[in-house]
Formats: structure tokens, sequence, C-alpha cells
């Protein structure tokens, strides 16, 4: 199953015309937690905040809509969003949290939740996770060296970030700049090579923009939870949907790009592996489906 | 349940043919498993922890367990024989009755588990040195599997309420599959913050997810530029950060199931 378990998918965006503009792709995250705190089903969300560099995210516990919003859009360098879980149980008492996580980043939080081994009664406290896809992650080095280097801008210009149709995108007031992907290739993290999750398998609801159109998001509901808050969400106009396999779109494409980042990561894995080092997932060797992640 | 689970981890013999009365017999006096707890050189934050499963206590130590032995949970002297023990504490190599106590444990307990990181890692009393009264000689303290066969370790410092209640119901339920990092966690004595770096770092595999940072119980961990750093003067080397790492060990399968998925 190269896509996880999931119970729906969809194309949707959040009608809020706000989030519509600050937003990544369709603002799936940021309405699902807008809506979710209103209604208290959360009490507070662990986002991406801003940081004191331009473009490098500080984790964040957002307590409000417009902090939610504050953390909109995607930076991609490292945000250590699983850190602020614990802060935000014991420091901002929270009982119910939201956290928005990164495929790797949602492993380290249900990993906890089945062997909770030394973080007690913060298990049962995360009420909503949010996955958002993932092909791959860059120090903020590398980001400064696309950047600045690469393209010559400065980074407190750069409105958005965007990788996209084999290339990285840097919008400015006046600009949008790219280079291939290529170019990025040698500046990605080590361990993402090794990476078997695209698509947030383990959150309850995960979203990317692969699989539809621009200003639009790709949405799997997973678990229980998940698909209990994403139809209230639709049900209450929040979040609009349509199916997802129209036109060039859909789970074709996602499903190809998931698959290529498997391949890619088992091969990864079974070379580690025969030098002897460790990796924490089954050789091919050893598994019935090579591209699950285990 | 103490046979399926010595059989799983292939200590004691095969069970025999025995008549289905005696089998029935047996079943009935060991439908409760008889648990022990051996306090060593620990600080009963283990124990206290286990009492902090408030909803389910009652149930779990009227119903569920026997607790057949030990300090502040029991008036027995003499220690009796013990399907599972709960070792607290590391050892003492300079206090003769520790070590008595320990490989006592070990010859009447089918079952030895290294509660908390100071039995199963040395964690804080690693940097014990000495020199102190009223025994200065009391010096060099060690996890308890330096000296014996650790059959399961729950490492933390102290371990969660709720890895503790899971465990004792794998136990009941003879669930190995939920066991098995445990059973492989006995080994993992040498522990130490720098794991992460040694470990995870070094081999490539640090995704930046903060997890290790989340999970540290002394604050010793940051997160710079992605990366976990050690202020190694708050690290009391309970292992806890590499444990919880989703880069150190991967069970997957069990994740799904928890989700459902
Ligand atoms: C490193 C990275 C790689 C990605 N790769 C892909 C890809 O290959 N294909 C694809 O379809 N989608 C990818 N995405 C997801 C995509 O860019 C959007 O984040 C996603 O579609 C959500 O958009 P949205 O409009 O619903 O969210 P928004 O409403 O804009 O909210 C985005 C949320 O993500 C959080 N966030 C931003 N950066 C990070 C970060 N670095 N770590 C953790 N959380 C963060 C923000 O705080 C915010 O809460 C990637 C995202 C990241 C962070
Ligand atoms: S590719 Fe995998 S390991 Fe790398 S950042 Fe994305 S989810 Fe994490
Ligand atoms: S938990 Fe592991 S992978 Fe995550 S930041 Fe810490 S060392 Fe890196
Ligand atoms: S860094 Fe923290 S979690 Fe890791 S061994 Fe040291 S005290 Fe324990």
């Amino acid at each position: 199953m190269v896509l996880g378990t999931y119970k729906e998918v969809v194309t949707a965006r959040s009608t809020d015309k706000e989030i519509q503009k600050i937003a990544q792709d369709g603002g799936i995250v940021s309405a699902l937690f807008c809506y979710a705190l209103e209604e208290k089903l959360i009490d507070g969300a662990v986002v991406a905040g801003p940081g004191k560099d331009f473009w490098k995210p500080e984790p964040m516990v957002a307590q409000t809509a417009d902090e939610i919003l504050a953390a909109a859009g995607t930076k991609y360098t490292f945000s250590p969003n699983v850190l602020m879980l614990k802060k935000a149980v014991r420091q901002y008492g929270l009982e119910k949290v939201g956290t928005v996580a990164i495929p790797c980043q949602a492993m380290g939080i249900r990993k906890m939740q089945s062997y909770p081994f030394g973080v007690r009664f913060l298990a049962d406290k995360i009420a909503l996770l949010t996955g958002i896809f993932c092909m791959e992650n860059f120090p903020f080095a590398s980001l400064q060296t696309f950047i600045s280097e690469k393209m010559g801008v400065s980074p407190e210009l750069v409105e958005k970030m965007d990788i996209g149709k084999g290339k990285f995108w840097v919008h400015t007031a006046d600009d949008v700049l790219s280079i291939p992907l290529k170019e990025t290739h040698g500046y990605e993290q080590s361990g993402c090579k090794v990476c078997l999750d695209y698509v947030a398998e383990l959150a309850d609801v995960s979203t990317g923009s692969v699989g539809s159109p621009d200003g639009w998001s790709t949405v799997f509901t997973r678990t229980d939870a998940g698909e209990t808050v994403f139809k209230a969400a639709v049900e209450a106009g929040v979040i609009e949907t349509k199916p997802v396999d129209t036109g060039k779109f859909g789970l074709e494409i996602l499903t190809k790009l998931a698959t290529q980042k498997k391949e890619k990561a088992m091969k990864e894995i079974d070379r580690r592996k025969e030098m002897g080092l460790p990796v924490p997932f089954k050789a091919s060797s050893e598994k019935e489906d090579p591209l699950a992640n285990v | 349940m103490l046979a399926r689970i010595k059989q799983f981890l292939g200590i004691g013999a095969k069970p025999k043919e025995v008549p289905k009365e005696e089998v029935e017999k047996v079943a009935e006096e060991k439908a409760k498993p008889r648990i022990g707890y051996v306090h060593l050189s620990g600080c009963t934050g283990d124990i206290m922890s286990l009492s902090e499963n408030y909803d389910i206590l009652a149930e779990l130590l009227t119903n569920m367990v026997d607790i057949v032995y030990g300090q502040t949970l029991a008036d027995v002297w003499e220690m009796p024989e013990m399907d599972l023990v709960l070792v607290e504490g590391s050892v003492c190599l300079q206090d003769e009755h520790s070590v008595k106590e320990l490989k006592e444990a070990r010859e009447k307990a089918g079952l030895v588990v290294a509660f908390g990181s100071c039995a199963a890692t040395g964690c804080f009393t690693r940097y014990s040195r000495g020199g102190q009264q009223a025994r200065p000689d009391h010096e060099s303290f060690v996890p308890i599997a330096d000296l014996v066969k650790v059959d399961c370790a729950i490492p933390g410092c102290p371990p969660s309420p709720e890895i503790i209640a899971k465990t004792v119901v794998a136990v009941i339920n003879g669930d190995m599959d939920y066991l098995q990092p445990m059973i492989d966690l006995a080994g993992y004595t040498e522990a130490c913050g720098c794991d992460l770096q040694y470990k995870v770092v070094n081999q490539a595999l640090c995704i930046g997810c903060g997890t290790c940072a989340m999970a540290c119980q002394t604050r010793a961990l940051t997160m710079t530029d992605g990366r976990p750093e050690l202020t190694s003067a708050r690290c009391v080397k309970c292992g806890i950060c590499y444990v919880q790492c989703p880069r150190s060990w991967w069970p997957a399968d069990r994740i799904k199931q928890d989700l459902g998925l």
C-alpha cells in the first residue's frame, strides 16, 4: 500500500478567503486547526511558527486562529515540532493538542504513543495529528544556498517557497524565480534517504499539494478521529471538497511519486545494511511488501 | 502465562505432557501472576509511577496480579518464588546485601525485569564515585544486567505510568509482540545522551523531528539547526532519548494496530 491505509481521499480547500491567500496549498492544515479550536476539539496546536531568521521556523504552540495563520505556509527546513508537544501539555496546560507533522515527525509521535517509556501523561492528549506529504527536507544552510546564492534573492523578500513541476520555486512581491530540482541534489538531509513514507501514513488526516490543482490540496482521512473532524469541518462549510481524480491530477501521479520515493529509499536501506550500517527498517528481502513503512 | 513467556524467551524446559485435570489445577493456581518488587539503589520513583495508574490500580493490584514480595508493598521477609520480579535501582558492588538480594531474585523469579533506568542503564548512579560518609567505600554502581541475566527492561526516569500499565497487561496476556522491544532493551545498558550523536546523527539517520528533546526528562537536550544538542552536565544517562527516537527502532506493526490502520 504505497499511500497507506485510508478511509477516503478527496481534493479540498479552505473556503476562507484569508486562509486561501496565505496558505501553501488548499489551507487544509490551517482550516482544520482553526475549526477544531473553535469547536473546542483541541485547545491548541503545535505549528511551525516564524523564527528569528527569515524562513527558519520555530515550533510554537498556537492557541488562537491568528497564531495558527501566522504559521501557515511551507518552510523547507527543520521545525522540530515534536519537541513542543511536551511543553504544550506541561507549560501551556493543554488537554487536547493538535499538531502538524511531516511523516517522520508523525513516526516519532506515534511511537511515543505506543511505547511511552519516559513520556508520562502525553500520549492520550494528542487529539489531532495533521500530517503533510514530504519528499525530502533541507538543512537551513541548504535553503540559504538556494535562495541567496543560486537565485540571488535576499530571504526577507521571499513570500513563498514551493517545490513542484521539477523545480524549486521562490515568489517575491514582483518576481517568481526557480532552480531545477537537479540543483538541489546533494543539499538534502541524509536521514531522508531511508524514509519510506511520502503521504504521512500515520496521521489522522494527511494532506499535500500533489494530486490536486493549484490552490487545492489532496486529503486522506485515515483514523476514526481524523475522519470525524474532517467530515465535521466539511459539513460546517469550512472546507469544500471535490472528487480527487479529475483531469491530469489525482491518485495516479501521487502513487507514482510515492512509489518512486519508496523504491529509492528501499534501495538505500538495502545498501546501508549491506555495509553493516544500522537502519531501523527491514531490508527488502525481509518483508512481504518492500514498500511498506516497516 | 509464565510457561508461554518462558517458551517464547527460550528459557526453561519444554512443557511436558500432563493430564488435563492437572493442567486445570495449575491454571487455577497460577491464574494471577505472582509479582515481586526488589528495591536496590533506586529512589522509589519507579514504583510511585506505577501507583499513578489511578484508574486501574485497584483492579491491577487486587484482581490482576498478586504482589507477593517487596518493601513498601508486602510485609514479607523471606523472598518467595515469583513469576516476575521488578527490580528498581542499580546494584552497589560494595554492598554485599544488594548483590545477594539480586542474585536471589534471579533464582526465585521466572522473569527479571529491570524496572526504571537505574536498574536498566545505571542512570544517574553512573556518576557515583564513593568518598561519602557513612560508607565512603560505596563507590561502584552498575545496571543489574551486569550481574544477572535480565529478561526485559522498562527504562525511564521514571518509566511513565502508561508504559508500566501497558507492560503489565502485555505480560498478563502473554503479548510477546508488544514486549519484544523491552526484551531487546535488556541489552541496552550503556546509555547516554551522546548515543543520539553516535547512533543516529553519525549514522546518517537523524531527521530533526525533536522527539528526543521532547522525551528527555531532564531537559538536557535542545534542538540546534535541526539536530539534538546535549548539555552533558544535565544528562542522567537514562537512555530515554535514544529509546524514543523513531530512528533507533521502529515498531511499525504495533503502531498500525494501535491506530486501527
Ligand atoms: C519539508 C516539506 C516537504 C514537503 N514535500 C511535499 C511534497 O513532496 N509533495 C506535496 O504534495 N506536499 C509536500 N509538502 C506539503 C506542502 O508543502 C504543504 O505543507 C501541505 O500541502 C499543506 O498545505 P496547506 O495549504 O494545507 O497548509 P497551510 O495551511 O499552509 O499550513 C501548513 C502547515 O505546515 C506547517 N509547516 C510548515 N513548514 C513545516 C515544516 N518544515 N515542518 C513541519 N511543519 C511545517 C505550518 O506551521 C502550517 O501549520 C511538504 C512540506 C514540507 C514541510
Ligand atoms: S523525507 Fe521523510 S525523513 Fe525526510 S523530512 Fe520528509 S518525512 Fe522526514
Ligand atoms: S529523535 Fe532521533 S531522529 Fe529525531 S531529532 Fe532526535 S536524534 Fe534526530
Ligand atoms: S539526554 Fe536526557 S533522555 Fe537522553 S540519556 Fe541524557 S537525561 Fe536521558
